[in-house]
């Protein structure tokens, strides 16, 4: 089965590609790419014109909740939403109720993946067993059955010892080391960034510290065991730097930030708004420009959802008393292509940041526009304008703080492995 | 539904006034316009009960319904609002939830619904968390107006009103007062609410004096200048209102003991002349003497704390009133 797109505007921000092109897909693979004058023939022709073509998104952090978390969300229909919003790879996020410890666990949401979704689902295992910061999980085997990297999440760890004996065993396995930096000593008990509407609201809250002091210890260690470690939604400006320096270092380290931290500010909790409660939390606007620059100079590689879907009553309830998180999915694309209508990135830059950095981050060889790659791509008419409604959400969780805000630009057509699994 | 729930709320200052203008819910005093809170205090001043005087009959709110819902303890607040109501004529009905419903698994919200099926006006409520009385504005019925009667450490609008009420009648003006506000801020709803109603009111200078631990880093942008020795803090000011430190304090690491706390906080009589001669000292209570305040200040002729408690009722009745009550006017 082969098919040919005619007369796409093809992006691939690995290769600086941005021009017409016809792409011949076979066996799930991109096997030719041509001026537009080519001749291909194929099975069948999709004519793209006025359209752009680039790699499927990839994102390195959706909590994906099923199986042991299916009342918040559903492999199907999250995997739905991403095909729909332009991602053809999502990272699953171990957290407890819904974690990696054994090649049994991890065969289980393959399987389950084969059968229910649409898109790549790959799988971050623990980084300890059940995730709680004591006993090393079997990473030889995690390893083995697929996993990409390892984490320990959000959950903290027993000593600093484990996490460098942690890092030491996945360099061992070659296996890379998603940290989520926070100490929790200075974190816990926090609901929102620690500033002036936490001072006006009275919430207990969490300082900047509580990150960039995670995130130099782990400099500190990744320097010591030489592991390889990605950095995990970054939220302060002192972290940008510190990661900034630790690169320039020359170690082997890489970081994303949430899509929406690019976007709201503290500011969007002033009015005890739980959609905007998400953890880090949303920082102060210096903050935000800082991470933007550090997308701009390469210090941040990647954009990721972190998509946190929930049922209606996780948010219905007083701030404090709610669960944290964005159902992101839906606007991770939207969001990014925003930074640069805002001038922030140009459009290889902004498409790099969720396509072929992070496949570099997870070792994947999907992310790039090129012969051979797998035909993971998205068709994208950028002359439509919408706007984001709840109620026409795909994903099971809701609870998102940008509905009603417009964007530019729709996907019109997801390609897995050449296969369509979205179109209108 | 879904877009009803899951859309951002209001902001509280918002929500508070109906489209004219008029009080809906009393939530929060930031953002509420000076005029209303000189209504406020307005109408306190008619329902203060003079010496020797019979209480004036006032039933404005004769067949309203007020329900007192208190997730945390407190007797005296929750007396006070209770007083208050029946004074105006109103029912009322005391609902402690942390020994009820809420202990038993209940959200929030289903108790609400639960109580407004009950033909409730008025909830007063008081939380542990911040925003809750926020939360319980927006989700209940609209005929059904909410009281903020402590939110966490957000919110305590009442406690400032009859604080706004006590300096008004000492002092005539706030424009050229000089008020201090002492000690731990960090965990006081009554400290956030005062800034926001003297600076509403157009104080001359509002200062919080604590130490770096107490004071919540930010504070400045709500308008007051920040002092760290009590000494510099109090001097030349017309006001001195002092905040209750609570024992648990010392085992979080925010202090090293009582003792230190009283020997560099603490407000003495001697340190009190560093004030205006005719300063007064308020607190909003319950006192701990020996910890932030002196016995012979507490109990001194500066001392206004105890007027401050019969001012409560006064000022909560006025409130009550211009929520619920009839022919009360708006402010343009």
């Amino acid at each position: 089965m082969s098919l040919l797109i005619r007369n796409a505007r093809a992006i691939d921000p690995a290769s600086g590609l941005d021009g017409q092109r016809n792409l011949l897909l076979h066996n799930g693979r991109i096997v030719a790419i041509a001026e537009a004058s080519a001749n291909f023939s194929a099975d069948e022709e999709i004519d793209a014109s006025g359209l752009w073509l680039f790699p499927g998104g990839i994102d390195l952090s959706a909590w994906l909740r099923e199986p042991g978390l299916d009342h918040k969300a559903t492999l199907r229909n999250e995997t739905r939403a991403a095909a729909a919003s332009g991602l053809t790879t999502l990272c699953y996020q171990p957290e407890p109720g819904a974690n990696f410890d054994t090649a049994a666990q991890v065969k289980l949401v393959i399987d389950l993946s084969q059968r229910k979704a649409v898109t790549n689902v790959l799988v971050v295992g623990n980084l300890t067993q059940g995730l709680k910061g004591e006993q090393l999980s079997n990473m030889g085997s995690l390893k083995k059955a697929g996993c990409v990297a390892v984490t320990n999440g959000w959950q903290p760890f027993k000593s600093l010892q484990t996490l460098r004996r942690a890092m030491e065993y996945a360099a061992t396995h070659d296996l890379t080391v998603f940290v989520y930096p926070v100490e929790h000593a200075l974190a816990s008990g926090g609901y929102m960034h620690e500033g002036e509407v936490s001072a006006r609201l009275g919430f207990p809250a969490i300082p900047s510290a509580a990150e960039t002091v995670a995130v130099a210890q782990t400099l500190a260690l990744a320097s010591h065991t030489g592991a390889r470690v990605h950095f995990c939604r970054l939220s302060t400006k002192l972290s940008v730097k510190l990661i900034k320096q630790g690169k320039e270092s020359g170690l082997d380290i890489t970081a994303d930030v949430a899509a929406h931290q690019l976007f709201l500010t503290e500011m969007d909790v002033a009015d005890f708004n739980p959609l905007c409660h998400v953890m880090p939390p949303l920082r102060s606007s210096r903050d935000q420009d800082a991470l933007r620059e550090g997308l701009k100079d390469g210090t941040i590689d990647a954009i990721c959802s972190d998509h946190q879907p929930h049922e209606l009553d996780a948010k219905l309830a007083p701030f404090q008393q709610t669960e944290p998180g964005i159902s992101a999915l839906e606007t991770l694309l939207p969001l990014t292509l925003r930074l640069v209508e805002e001038g922030v990135l140009d459009l290889q830059t902004a498409l790099q940041k969720v396509t072929s950095n992070p496949a570099r981050i997870i070792g994947s060889e999907a992310g790039h526009i090129q012969v051979g790659a797998p035909a993971d791509l998205v068709l994208f008419d950028p002359d439509t304008l919408w706007e984001l409604d709840l109620n026409r959400m795909i994903s099971d969780g809701k609870n998102t703080p940008f509905a009603g805000w417009s964007f530019n630009g729709t996907v019109k057509r997801t390609l897995l492995a050449g296969k369509s699994v979205f179109s209108v | 539904m879904l877009n009803a729930h899951l859309s951002p709320g209001p902001l509280p200052s918002r929500m508070q006034l109906t489209a004219d203008g008029k009080l809906k819910h009393f939530l929060t005093i930031e953002g509420l316009p000076p005029l209303l809170l000189e209504e406020i205090l307005d109408r306190a001043e008619q329902f203060v009960t003079l010496p020797n005087k019979q209480q004036k009959k006032a039933p404005l709110l004769r067949g309203k319904t007020v329900m007192n819902l208190f997730f945390e303890n407190s007797t005296r607040t929750r007396v006070t609002f209770e007083i208050a109501a029946q004074r105006l004529g109103a029912d009322v009905t005391n609902l402690d939830i942390r020994t009820s419903s809420a202990s038993k698994g209940e959200t929030l919200l289903d108790t609400v619904r639960n109580l407004e099926a009950m033909n409730a006006d008025m909830f007063v409520v008081r939380h542990e968390h911040a925003g809750a009385a926020h939360f319980i504005a927006r989700y209940c019925a609209p005929h059904i107006s909410v009281l903020n009667a402590g939110d966490g450490r957000h919110s305590h609008p009442t406690q400032a009103m009859l604080d706004m009420f006590t300096i008004r009648q000492k002092k005539g003006s706030f424009q050229p007062l000089k008020v201090a506000i002492v000690g731990d801020v960090l965990h006081s709803r009554v400290a956030r609410s005062q800034i926001h109603a003297l600076t509403t009111l157009a104080t001359g200078e509002v200062r919080v004096v604590a130490p770096k631990t107490l004071v919540p880093a930010g504070i400045e942008k709500m308008g007051v200048n920040v002092f760290h020795k009590l000494d510099e803090g109090i001097a030349d000011v017309d006001v001195v209102i002092m905040l209750r430190l609570q024992r648990e304090r010392m085992q979080t690491a925010l202090l090293p003991s009582e003792r230190e706390f009283f020997k560099l906080y603490g407000l003495t009589e001697e340190r009190l002349q560093l004030a205006k001669p005719d300063a007064i000292v308020m607190h909003p209570g319950p006192i701990n003497r020996g910890v932030e305040i002196d016995s012979r200040v507490a109990d001194g002729n500066q001392s206004v704390i105890l007027e401050q408690v019969t001012n409560g009722i006064a000022v909560r009745m006025a409130i009550m009133a211009m929520i619920m009550g009839p022919q009360t006017g708006g402010v343009a």
